[in-house]
């Protein structure tokens, strides 16, 4: 995949600031609003595609290390577990930060509101583990499906054939 | 075409359940009886204090199912990664 | 009969992915009928869960309305689609080592080239 013309360069690296920023939003406001951890993870790593289309894949692949999103799915992967674990006293996968005051455990009132932002206890706290886990593995796949076209072409034998210069 | 014509035989016979199913399926728009949802919508912002009851669902009152999701995901992953290795060309 | 009609759309998606798997001949083609299948039972457990005049099951946006929909099929909706995503990603991923072992994707191609 060659690059675009700079035009359109230019105007995706504006734009993949928007994308990365409304997807942490759906994440970090997923116990507010429709949306959670798996739907703003999948918009962040469109970011990646959105980049991978723009500027070619091999100034993307210097700049998107395969490693760094591994351990970014490990981690929210971890971190989910974890934070079903903690409950184990009572049930598994309790919500034991939920109306205790504090950081996340702000009570809401009943009926139809507006919306506290730290509230929800646990349910935030794995909406953000799971982002973290859908951005890294939905990341790796679209790097790493690249990746298999590149292996394909070499195999072919075929040389780079773009559309653009 | 002998295989074609058992392929149009299942396709009506699964029809015909989709039909049957149609026939006996409540009226759209009007699910008869839902305690388990109503308990949910009544008790979730107290309980859970969230105010997005489909993620109270998906995190909390069934988070085991959740976990599995990610598991499930967690797989699919690696074995992406497994099937365009580097080390595969040379073989 | 007609108050049934998003039941009869499941149906008409489902019975087009099942031709999809069922005759044609590209394995592209035939990744997507699968798609369409997994389309079909998310849209049937959305129609089940559906209350007329209901709101969504979010009581931020709801508004003052009393009735919501029902937030259980909602959920597993959710669930299914992020497994749906999985595995339509592993099977491109398969067709595209299968494209590049056999050369073709016809699948009277593969069959005939097998070994």
């Amino acid at each position: 995949m060659n690059p675009l013309s700079v035009v359109v360069r230019t105007i995706c690296d504006v734009f993949a600031w928007f994308m990365g920023i409304f997807g942490v939003y759906i994440i970090i406001h997923g116990h507010l609003t429709p949306g959670g951890g798996f739907q703003g993870g999948a918009v962040v790593a469109t970011m990646i595609a959105f980049l991978l289309v723009s500027h070619g894949g091999k100034k993307l692949l210097a700049f998107a290390r395969p490693g760094f999103y591994s351990a970014l799915e490990t981690t929210g992967l971890l971190l989910f577990i974890c934070a079903g674990f903690f409950g184990i006293t009572t049930t598994l996968f309790y919500n034991f930060l939920a109306g205790q005051g504090g950081l996340f455990g702000s009570a809401v009132p009943i009926g139809p509101n507006s919306g506290i932002i730290n509230s929800a206890g646990t349910i935030s706290l794995m909406n953000m583990a799971v982002g973290l886990e859908v951005i890294g593995g939905l990341s790796l796949i679209i790097i790493y499906m690249f990746k298999g076209i590149r292996l394909f072409e070499n195999a072919e034998g075929s040389g780079e054939t773009g559309h653009d210069r | 075409m002998k295989k074609r014509a058992l392929f149009m035989l299942a396709i009506l016979v699964v029809a015909g359940t989709f039909w049957g199913a149609l026939d006996r399926i409540h009226l759209f728009g009007d699910p008869v009886r839902a305690p388990m949802d109503d308990y949910y919508l009544n008790n979730a912002q107290q309980e859970r204090s969230v105010n997005n009851v489909v993620t109270a669902i998906v995190f909390d009152y069934r988070g085991f199912d959740t976990l599995g999701e990610a598991a499930v995901l967690f797989t699919a992953v690696c074995s992406v990664l497994a099937l365009f290795r580097k080390g595969r060309e040379g073989q | 009969m007609t108050g049934n009609a998003p039941f009869l759309v499941v149906g008409i998606i489902f019975f087009l992915g099942l031709y999809a798997i069922l005759f044609e001949r590209n394995l592209i083609k035939i990744a997507i009928g699968i798609s369409l299948l997994e389309a079909s039972a998310n849209l049937l457990l959305i129609v089940l869960g559906y209350r007329s005049g209901g709101s969504i099951p979010v009581f931020t946006l709801a508004g003052e309305v009393k009735t919501m929909v029902l937030p259980t099929p909602q959920a597993l909706t959710l669930t299914a689609i992020v497994i749906g995503l999985a595995t339509s990603a592993l099977l491109l991923s398969l067709i595209m080592l299968l494209y590049r072992h056999y050369g073709t994707l016809d699948v009277r191609e593969i069959r005939r080239l097998r070994g």
